[in-house]
């Protein structure tokens, strides 16, 4: 799993069935220490998170169908958590 | 996923049997802020709605032929949908803080 902030939101009328009713966030990609580590994703949103905040990604297909309760499906970036706070000890990490 | 821009198609006759039907469209991947990034991609259409200049995102890896009809087939990259609005806020150049506002 990876850290990222969100930064923006996606909309779409017409997507596979699998994102119907899904929030899809854009998420910039963090390192342990809280910079943006470069890249970016699409992720579905299970978590409501609001732009601004760091979130944890899942980003595995497996993973991700499993929480949507799915066998089948190309869903593989899912936000899974809400981050408090991270304590690092290193800087050069991510 | 990613956004992307469709910038062409593909037409393949001989191909492999269980690819039949199935519409390629090469894919510029775009950056956050919808610039080009990185080098195009042959995508399968999976919404069967995507067409040359549209905004798409698509997904990659064995993700990808998750969203055929058909979910055993050799496609690396797939359009899983069409893009009608992206909004994104701009990269903070100051060193970010790490959100601690949701208790």
């Amino acid at each position: 799993m990876k850290l990222a902030r969100v930064s923006g939101t996606v909309v779409s009328t017409f997507n596979s069935p699998i994102f119907d009713e899904q929030r899809l966030l854009v998420c910039d990609y963090l390192t342990p220490t809280g910079e943006l580590a470069g890249g970016y994703v699409i992720a579905v949103d299970v978590v409501s998170a609001a732009p601004g905040e760091t979130v944890l990604i899942l980003d595995e297909g497996t993973g991700a169908r499993q929480i949507m309760g799915v066998s089948g499906g190309p869903i593989r970036a899912m936000v899974v958590g809400i981050v408090d706070d991270v304590t690092s000890e290193s800087t050069d990490a991510g | 996923m990613h956004l992307g821009r469709v910038i062409g198609t593909v037409v393949a006759t001989e191909k492999t049997p269980n690819l039949d039907g199935v519409k390629f469209l090469i894919v510029q991947p775009l950056n956050r802020d919808s610039e080009p990034e990185g080098k195009a991609v042959i995508a399968a259409d999976a919404v069967a709605m995507a067409g040359p200049g549209e905004l798409i995102y698509f997904v990659g890896s064995r993700e990808a032929a998750q969203a055929m009809p058909e979910t055993f087939v050799p496609i690396d990259h797939a359009i899983v949908g069409i893009v009608d609005q992206v909004h994104v806020e701009p990269v903070p150049r100051a060193s970010a803080k790490r959100s601690k506002d949701r208790k």
